[in-house]
């Protein structure tokens, strides 16, 4: 009885479910589970905008839904705003204690919507923004977004002519607006969505996580690898967790093995037709760009210590 | 209380004493003093309201959209290429069922280049679902803005209104304006009390993935509050004017009563067509003019009562829709096409792009609408 309950306090993430079966995502979906533990840590105090991705058919078709908090569904470009407009909107009325939260895919996030998000950022509106990011349009059918990695198929970068860009730098171009939280987590860590997203939603002013997201039809890989696949884009460094607060960057979690990015990508079929060199190319980038994030790391922690700030200077009136 | 201003500011001050609760706005050029005047409102503390300075009209609107599904009252402002840009919300907001207010002052479209009034803008929205007040002058955009917001907000109606105003001739130009008793307009227009709102204590999903099974009623469903709002519209304008002095209708005669020939007319053209009414009666013309003041809901039975038997109706138009005519005409047209005994319709062109129109202009396309051999459609005064 006593190791029992020894065990139920360490779980941090809360059992309160806010998401409901009956709802239309694929088999091994990774937005669907970003949501379900995204939505633990906000808790019932909250409404979300949804742009046109995946999450505007997963709820649930009219008049269904498997979430248990308000769902304003807007146009593909509009998330950011709509959440500043619905916050506007409750504070006005006297409601001032509901999180905005816009939801969107990386599409939505990261190409069409950066204009509503940039706006929001620059003006700070008090929203949390959270793009599940499964690195192209999976919604319409696997087309290439800006989030989308080098060396990827999808249905517009085809097989032999893979995508030959490197994936939109979206934590910087947010680091760049100076906006008090920012972060990176991934489906396959619940604890940490659960303490990324509290954390945000307790800061106000505009706040920006990205959650990786596997999307096993747009990956081509099996739904049971789903957790696997995220769990290994952590620990082999292409896909970092981290935290920006006031400009300064902290990575949460450092892998102590090395393991190979070979591994991440061997698991989809999305990267099959990499040659090996072609890997190994990702590998260096994947080396460099920890690199360059373990010195981002130090020289902020530096900065925060020596000036106290990491961000640009603004007047404090 | 009387006051001289601008139809601009006419806006801003109509959205102080219509205790707007939310505005978001993007700058752009006629409107700017709209939302100038506004932004020094809400930071004086004079609006209780928030004022979000968004990057872009899309956004401007969006955020009125959400603002108002969370309750509140909205209003914004925009012209020609920022309401173009808003296209995709305007569908948004009416099929959200938001009541957003919003001043569009008329501008024609680019390219090239023009600041100066025409109707393109605001018609080319036709399809939009929102209701269209076409103002003749600044106490026209006042009323009508009053009028707007509650009609917009009756629960029987909940579609967004859109108070149009011709650039610079309205929006730069000063008139005295008869600001209603703050009192005496918070007991006409009470603060709006949303139906259906985002609310986390009573979750409910909105605009949700609908098959074929169900969308196509949520449209009749829309059909229907407009229809109801063309009941209303009339019932309010009469209203107003019981508590205000200046009754309203959706089409306002003018000299009409035993006229064999009818103007229509809208916007500021309007009040100009009344002197040359005048000049043309004391000529011994037979001639009226109709200020077709709701575009949409389009008033077809006022339309009908007021030109059924005319011998002649001219209809005049600062749009025009290309490969066609201009639209006032068509929608004139449409209504009277089914009338056993409808007049002859003419149609002409004129001050695209803040062309000045005259009452001189007035008077010779009533004379050039006699001649047989005028074309029809005719682009009055054209430089060839």
């Amino acid at each position: 009885m006593a190791e029992k309950k020894e065990k139920k306090k360490k779980l941090t993430v809360p059992e309160e479910e806010l998401m409901y079966s009956g709802h239309l995502a694929c088999q091994g979906c990774g937005a669907t589970i970003a949501m379900r533990y995204a939505l633990k840590a906000l808790g019932p105090k909250t409404s979300f905008a949804i742009p046109a991705c995946c999450w505007s058919v997963i709820d649930g078709p009219f008049p269904y839904t498997s979430l248990g908090i308000p769902i304003f569904h807007t146009a593909f470009e509009t998330a950011a705003v709509m959440a500043s407009g619905l916050k506007a909107g409750f504070d006005i009325m006297g409601k001032t204690d509901v999180t905005s939260v816009a939801w969107g895919g990386d599409g939505g996030t990261t190409d069409i919507g950066i204009q509503a998000l940039s706006g929001a950022a620059e003006r700070n509106d008090d929203i949390l923004y959270i793009c599940y990011d499964n690195e192209a349009y999976m919604n319409t059918g696997v087309q290439r977004s800006s989030q989308t990695p080098w060396g990827a198929w999808t249905t517009t970068t085809p097989a032999r002519h893979f995508k030959k860009l490197p994936k939109k730098n979206m934590v910087d171009i947010m680091a760049a607006h100076g906006i008090p939280y920012i972060a990176t987590s991934a489906m396959a860590f619940p604890e940490d969505i659960v303490k990324k997203v509290s954390k945000a939603k307790d800061i106000k002013g505009c706040k920006y996580v990205q959650i990786l997201a596997s999307c096993p039809p747009g990956w081509k890989m099996v739904p049971e690898k789903s957790i696997e696949v995220i769990r290994l884009a952590v620990n082999t460094r292409i896909w970092p967790m981290l935290e920006i607060e006031e400009g300064v960057y902290n990575i949460t979690r450092k892998p102590r093995k090395e393991i190979p990015v070979a591994d991440y990508l061997k698991l989809q079929g999305r990267f099959r037709h990499l040659t090996e060199d072609q890997v190994n190319e990702i590998q260096e980038i994947v080396n460099f760009n920890w690199q360059r994030l373990r010195w981002l790391e130090e020289s902020t922690q530096e900065m925060k210590e020596k000036y106290g700030r990491a961000t640009l200077s603004v007047p404090a009136g | 209380m009387k006051q001289v201003v601008t139809g601009n500011h006419t806006l801003s001050y109509g959205a102080k004493i219509c205790r707007a609760q939310v505005v978001s706005a993007y700058p752009i050029t006629p409107q700017t003093q709209v939302v100038e005047r506004i932004s020094e409102f809400v930071a004086d503390g004079e609006m209780d309201a928030i004022f979000i300075k968004v990057e872009s009209e899309h956004s401007a609107m969006a955020a009125c959209i959400g603002a108002s599904a969370a309750g509140a009252r909205t209003f914004t402002a925009t012209s020609a290429q920022g309401l173009a840009l808003m296209h995709e919300m305007l569908h948004w907001a009416a099929n959200a069922r938001t009541p957003v207010v919003m001043g569009n002052i008329n501008r024609g479209m680019g390219p090239p280049w023009t600041i100066w009034t025409d109707q393109i803008d605001s018609l080319s929205q036709r399809d939009t679902g929102w209701m269209q007040f076409y103002c003749e002058s600044n106490q026209d955009v006042l009323d009508s803005m009053i009028i707007a917001f509650k009609v917009a907000e009756n629960e029987n109606v909940l579609m967004p209104a859109m108070i149009v105003l011709d650039s610079f001739v309205l929006s730069h130009t000063t008139e005295p304006v008869d600001f209603p008793d703050q009192d005496k307009l918070d007991e006409f227009l009470p603060p709006y009390k949303a139906k259906y709102t985002v609310d986390p204590d009573n979750p409910h999903t909105f605009g949700g993935l609908t098959g074929p099974d169900r969308y196509y009623e949520l449209k009749w469903l829309e059909c229907e509050a407009m229809d109801r709002a063309k009941e209303l519209i009339p019932q309010v304008g009469a209203e107003f004017g019981e508590w205000f002095g200046r009754p309203h209708v959706m089409v306002k005669p003018y000299r009409c009563d035993d006229a064999e020939i009818v103007m229509v007319v809208s916007g500021t053209i309007a009040s100009t067509t009344k002197d040359a009414i005048d000049e043309l009666r004391d000529e011994g013309m037979s001639v009226g003019s109709a200020k077709v003041w709701t575009f949409r809901p389009f008033p077809s039975e006022a339309v009908r009562e007021l030109l059924r038997g005319r011998k002649q109706v001219i209809v005049i138009d600062r749009n025009v829709s290309f490969g066609h005519e201009g639209i006032f005409c068509t929608e004139t047209k449409g209504a009277m096409y089914n009338e056993a005994d409808r007049p002859s319709i003419r149609n002409f062109i004129a001050g695209l792009g803040g062309r000045d129109v005259k009452v001189r202009d007035i008077k010779e396309m009533f004379h050039l609408a006699q001649k047989d051999d005028t074309p029809d459609p005719y682009w009055y005064g054209l430089k060839t």
